[in-house]
């Protein structure tokens, strides 16, 4: 599909918050990588839930719970083709990638010990390192760190060298959501596996823009969040290959989890439900069912393509602004252009793009380490999804110039 | 173009971020502490001299952050400049009260004056803290403790 056959405006028009004003201005909503708006089918699969189906799953015998049940796996479904995992028990349920990444760092955290190494990487969200630094305060494990170029890759030579017996996992980013990198993360674990290492691939900005494969992959985990791919807040995916799934023990206990339950003795449920404690968020998890649908629907190929598109315009533009500069120019990028504007405060130029109905996020991202790098204490982000144009970088290259002659 | 940029970014606050007063270190200083904002990174140092008489005879900071947060520091240093340590710590109550709109709070024998500028702060609740930072690392500073982070108090 070429950017003129992309069906743009029935994309904007799926989507109820574009059609707001805010301070007088038609909303240009460029923090999606933060979080995505929502399209209708999303909202009313989530409304459609609890005003018909609303009830708990997989211990009902009543008609409702039957209902809500087989949405629930239906939706798992979704995301084991969305994913291409090869079975349905590979695909666990969680609240978001911060909490998949966290049972990771529990459940296979419980095979690491002193003097085991974890590789992560400079540019990792914190959600990819405190849950490492802590399993490192309870195991005495050792936390490598692959570099970041200036124009921001991973350093491959510096990772590879890294790479020894010791090493035990890689937990690496597919796309940074601070600098856009795409990471060449097919190289990555090819080359942890023939350190017989595992991986996780956090995806959390990978899926809604690029078309992921876990068997072509071959990554040992992955990781993703709802709420970045048009589906609910409060829902995530982790991955996990079945042989290593099944040989981990659980990180939540509790109800679902279990086959029988004695003061004496638990037994644990099989996959995927082992990992899936208590009640789970399933009008958010049906959301997402619904979300994955309308990603197909439109198709990621196309929608590659247009994200390319608004990037490469957008990214001619801004970077032509005198006096701003752009962080993050790796030659493969998703559509997030990280940006300083000389002589204003990044806090700033959100505020003032705010006041023309331009949303970016201004900070650190959760990547203070990739701030560092830099030796900046923030930047402002504007991050392109399937429903923003060209016309959306105009507004926000338009919005620059007048933050900068407000402050010049 | 509305809202921010008249309420937020008046002509003062924007002349002070452009030249901010007394913006160094202070050699000598008799008080000092940083104010820290975790959420966005911005940090200051603000330093007193504070003669025996309790009267601050110099206020100066350094630091980066927003606009907010260094114009709010270049106008504090020049509020407090010749002020009693009492009145410094009745100004820190009554601009707490302006910027988080609870203005009611302000005592009646304290006066603003320019500080003013900053009464639509409140509107942008994200913002408050940026307005805010150098009067706590002001106030830790007199209490005497080093460091202060915005999450800890307001
Ligand atoms: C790359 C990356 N990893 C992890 C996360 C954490 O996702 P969540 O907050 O949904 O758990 C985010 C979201 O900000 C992200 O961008």
């Amino acid at each position: 599909m070429t950017a003129n056959t992309y069906p743009i405006d029935n994309v904007r028009a799926d989507f109820p918050a574009l059609r707001q004003t805010v301070n007088g201005c038609p909303l240009t909503y460029l923090d999606n990588a933060a979080t995505t708006l929502k399209p209708e089918a999303v909202v009313e699969a989530v409304r459609q839930h609890y005003r018909e189906e609303s009830a708990n799953i997989h211990r009902g015998v009543h008609h409702l719970s039957q209902k809500a049940t087989e949405a629930y796996e239906a939706a798992r479904d979704k995301v084991q083709h969305f994913l291409h995992a090869e079975q349905r028990e590979e695909i666990i349920f969680t609240s978001g990638t911060t909490a998949a990444i966290n049972t990771v760092a529990h459940a296979f955290g419980s095979t690491i010990h002193a003097d085991d190494e974890i590789i992560l990487s400079e540019m990792e969200h914190h959600s990819n390192i405190v849950p490492w630094q802590m399993l490192r305060e309870r195991t005495g494990c050792v936390l490598r760190v692959i570099p970041i170029t200036d124009d921001g890759q991973l350093d491959l030579a510096a990772y590879e060298a890294m790479l020894g017996p010791r090493t035990k996992l890689v937990s690496v980013v597919y796309v940074s959501n601070s600098l856009g990198t795409v990471n060449p993360v097919q190289r990555v674990i090819d080359a942890a596996h023939a350190h017989g290492a595992k991986v996780l691939v956090d995806a959390a900005q990978a899926v809604a823009c690029r078309a992921v494969d876990v068997r072509a992959l071959d990554c040992d985990f992955l990781a993703f969040s709802g709420h970045k791919i048009f589906g609910p807040t409060g829902v995530g995916v982790l991955y996990g290959k079945r042989v290593l799934l099944d040989a981990l023990p659980p990180f939540f206990g509790g109800g679902d989890m279990i086959l029988s339950v004695s003061f004496e003795r638990t037994t644990y449920n099989a996959l995927p439900y082992k990992f899936e404690a208590g009640t789970p968020h399933i009008a958010g998890v049906i959301g997402l069912g619904a979300a994955l649908d309308y990603v197909n629907a439109l198709g990621l190929a196309g929608i590659a393509a247009h994200e390319e598109d608004v990037r490469d315009y957008a990214t001619r533009l801004i970077a032509r602004i005198p006096g701003v500069r752009l962080y993050g120019t790796a030659p493969e990028k998703a559509a997030i252009l990280s940006f300083v504007l000389e002589g204003v405060h990044p806090h700033d130029v959100g505020q003032i793009l705010d006041t023309h109905g331009v949303a970016v996020r201004a900070g650190h991202h959760c990547t203070q380490p990739v701030m560092q790098r830099y030796g900046i204490p923030a930047t402002a982000r504007a991050s392109f999804s399937i429903y923003n144009t060209r016309a959306d970088a105009d507004r926000l290259a338009a919005a620059i110039m007048q933050t900068k002659e407000l402050f010049g | 173009m509305s809202g921010a940029s008249d309420e937020l970014y008046q002509q003062v606050i924007l002349d002070h971020n452009r030249t901010p007063r007394n913006m160094r270190a202070l050699l000598g200083a008799t008080h000092q502490a940083q104010g820290l904002n975790p959420l966005c990174g911005d940090a200051y140092t603000v330093y007193l001299s504070i003669d025996g008489a309790g009267v601050i005879r110099e206020v100066a900071y350094e630091g980066h952050g927003c606009a907010i947060s260094k114009a709010s520091a270049s106008m504090m240093s020049e509020a407090l400049t010749g002020r009693t340590v009492a009145q410094a710590h009745a100004l820190f109550d009554a601009f707490r009260g302006l910027v988080m709109g609870k203005s009611e709070a302000t005592p009646q024998d304290c006066d603003l004056g320019k500080l003013r500028v900053f009464s639509g702060v409140w509107r942008y609740p994200a913002r408050v803290k940026c307005a805010a930072l150098c009067w706590h690392a002001l106030r830790s500073a007199l209490d005497g403790q080093g460091a202060t982070t915005t999450e800890d108090k307001l």
